[in-house]
């Protein structure tokens, strides 16, 4: 039985059941929105300030829409008790996290995809910085989030107040990954300093985070 | 046992007379900032005994995920408790000391903002505990530590590198220290770590306690049908 | 042959279960044999489902001993077992054959081998494999039925049903019957745990009947019921 196939499976067939369900993407695609028209009405900086700002609200407003979609991560497995099945098996629980952590880093950059160029539009970004830069961060930033978002999510499984524990769990650790994404974007936007260095954060933030997941999944899944 | 814990509470009362006598009295004056300076006493080694703390919960934590050792899940769920308390000290005399000193009631300094991250942490740590449904609630808040202490080298690296962008206010004062100041910090280090042992020793027996009810009760639900 | 018959597939020694005060299993002992089928019966709270499930390895033991197929450790018979509970274990928005094909890969089933394993299995339970319909819009037999087959997908050697003839039709029950007692046949072990024993009364090797987390009664028959 290979790791990878079972991986691919499980992505694959997430990625269908989304797909049929699609009301779900849609109401999360129109709540990332209204998070971008809310934060434009309440912060409505000059060009200028905007770079110097957009980072922080930009991964704010990022963290917000990633919550609702790691929230649900397990939600089609809970029901019918699938993960039953699935732990009844004797397929690793590793395959499993991978693949589950990849859909929402999927997900959650569907999401972005639609509220940076409404983020772009309303606060009239333009980056003096080297902007391609800006998706590599994307791409390490949001796994950060999400690989300890789908690791918390399933431990939450086993909590009361689900929903709120998974952000109260998440958020603490997720701080120098913030920190870090945070200052790239606006390292990236205005130009002043290079992002280099926080970039060099979240890798090893990934790393670190991604190896951690990998090697404590199982203990979480088979702890009744 | 009960001779040593008496013991301990005469030796840390004594140590903690001495050392809130050494910081009103024998300690200098601090030139800039007067008086309110001595409150650093209290600030700095409540912060190093939190630290402390925390260090022992994640090795507990890291024991238990080998050896699943009731003794080590004990010590560790104690020291997160008594750590958040101290935590929470080191979070309320910062603001105290900064606003007369500084005019500011916060600043993103480094062990003040590390102070907070790691009382974030324990304290969502401790919710685990009360909100976890599962019979290994131990396991998973031992997972959760294991988390957080990798979380704390990051942490310190990010904020670290933001005040070198961004130079701030430190709390607790940046520069040389004289060494009677220095000696003072140190008693008061001393008679804190004492006091920390006092209350963690006391929590512990307490968790003792509370385990054995439950042990008899889960006895005794065993037992009650082989009367018949 | 006769070998596999006197091993015993699960053994299980001074089992005790708790959950904090409530102790669902105070101390069973049982073994489970190749080629039996095995009926598990009592009231609501005996322990039937936690038996079951610690037998599957779902559930860890607070204290005494488990051996299944040979093995204390549970992950190393997990690819020979075969489990079906009251829910379906089943993905409502899928179709019975993509559900059975991802559970398939989850046994390590080989890609040339898929199709026509999961086939069987369905025409097994008599439903229909090209059913586009997904499992979701089933009947309540029909999904009973599907999860049936789900279990049997990789030909286990211990097969654990949990409540498998509830909401089924009479009819569909004797079928699920009669091809437990064929998977018994073949020398599998099947245990069952049910409040509507009438169905296996023609099949069944040994009903067990459970009380307040211990087996009070073994008996061959339905008739010896009780103490």
């Amino acid at each position: 039985m290979n790791f990878l196939a079972i991986t691919r499976a499980t992505l694959a067939k997430d990625m269908r059941l989304e797909w049929r369900s699609k009301d779900a993407i849609n109401a999360m695609l129109f709540f990332s929105l209204l998070v971008v028209v809310i934060f434009s009405f309440a912060f409505d900086p000059t060009a200028e300030e905007s770079r110097r700002i957009a980072g922080g609200l930009i991964w704010v407003a990022f963290l917000f829409a990633a919550i609702v979609a790691l929230n649900q991560t397990w939600a089609r497995e809970m029901k019918n008790q699938v993960l039953d099945a699935y732990r009844v098996s004797p397929a690793p629980a590793t395959p499993l996290f991978l693949a589950k952590a990849i859909g929402n880093l999927i997900f959650v950059a569907a999401l972005e995809a639609v509220m940076t160029p409404l983020f772009i539009a309303f606060y009239r970004l333009r980056p003096l910085g080297a902007g391609w830069q800006l998706i590599p961060l994307a791409i390490l930033g949001t796994w950060a989030l999400v690989v300890n978002g789908t690791f918390f999510a399933a431990v939450s499984l086993r909590t009361r107040a689900r929903e709120i524990m998974l952000p109260l769990l998440l958020f603490p650790l997720s701080i120098p990954a913030l920190v870090g994404m945070v200052n790239a974007t606006t390292a990236i936007l205005t130009g002043e300093t290079s992002p280099a260095l926080w970039i060099a954060l979240l890798v090893a933030y990934d790393v670190v985070f991604t190896t951690a997941c990998l090697l404590l999944f199982e203990t979480v899944l088979e702890a009744e | 046992m009960k001779r040593g814990f008496t013991i301990l509470a005469v030796l840390t009362a004594i140590l903690l007379s001495f050392a809130f006598y050494a910081a009103l009295l024998i300690a200098p004056t601090e030139q800039t900032m007067g008086n309110v300076q001595r409150i650093f006493y209290y600030h700095v080694p409540s912060a190093w005994v939190a630290f402390e703390l925390f260090l022992i919960n994640f090795v507990a934590s890291v024991i238990y995920l080998i050896r699943r050792s009731a003794k080590a899940d004990m010590i560790a769920l104690v020291c997160a408790e008594v750590g958040v308390v101290f935590c929470t000290v080191v979070l309320i005399t910062g603001p105290i000391w900064a606003r007369p000193v500084w005019g500011i009631w916060w600043t993103w300094d480094l062990r003040l903002t590390l102070t907070l991250v790691l009382w974030l942490i324990y304290v969502s740590y401790l919710v685990l505990r009360r909100f976890s449904m599962s019979s290994q609630t131990p396991l998973l808040a031992a997972v959760l530590a294991v988390f957080g202490a990798l979380d704390v080298p990051m942490v310190y690296f990010s904020i670290w590198f933001f005040r070198t962008q961004h130079p701030s206010p430190v709390i607790g004062g940046g520069g040389s220290l004289d060494p009677r100041m220095g000696r003072v910090l140190l008693y008061n280090w001393i008679a804190f770590m004492a006091l920390a042992w006092l209350i963690c020793w006391t929590r512990y027996r307490l968790e003792v306690a509370e385990r054995a009810v439950h042990e008899a009760e889960a006895m005794q639900s065993l037992k009650e049908e082989e009367a018949r | 042959m006769a070998d596999t018959q006197s091993t015993p597939v699960v053994v299980a020694d001074g089992l005790i279960k708790q959950f904090g005060r409530f102790a669902a299993l105070r101390g069973v002992n049982a073994h489970f044999l190749a080629g039996r089928l095995y009926v598990i019966l009592g009231d609501n709270g005996a322990g039937k489902t936690t038996l079951l499930r610690t037998i599957a390895g779902l559930a860890q033991p607070s204290g005494g001993k488990i051996t299944v197929l040979g093995c204390e450790d549970r992950k190393a018979s997990r690819a020979q077992i075969g489990y079906m509970a009251h829910p379906s274990l089943l993905y409502d928005e899928m179709t019975g054959m993509e559900n059975l094909r991802y559970f398939a890969e989850l046994y390590g089933v080989r890609s040339g081998e898929m199709d026509r394993r999961c086939r069987e299995a369905i025409a097994s339970v008599n439903l229909d494999p090209d059913l586009e319909r997904p499992v979701g819009q089933y009947s309540q037999g029909m999904r009973q039925r599907m999860s049936l087959a789900r279990a049997l997908l990789n030909d286990p050697k211990l097969v654990l049903l949990d409540e498998p003839f509830s909401n089924v039709d009479t009819r569909s029950a004797a079928e699920m019957a009669a091809l437990l007692a064929e998977i018994r046949d073949r020398g599998k072990t099947v245990v069952i745990v049910t409040h509507q024993p009438a169905q296996l009364t023609g099949h069944a090797d040994e009903f067990l009947w459970m009380e307040r987390g211990r087996i009070v009664n073994r008996t061959t028959s339905l008739s010896g019921a009780g103490q």
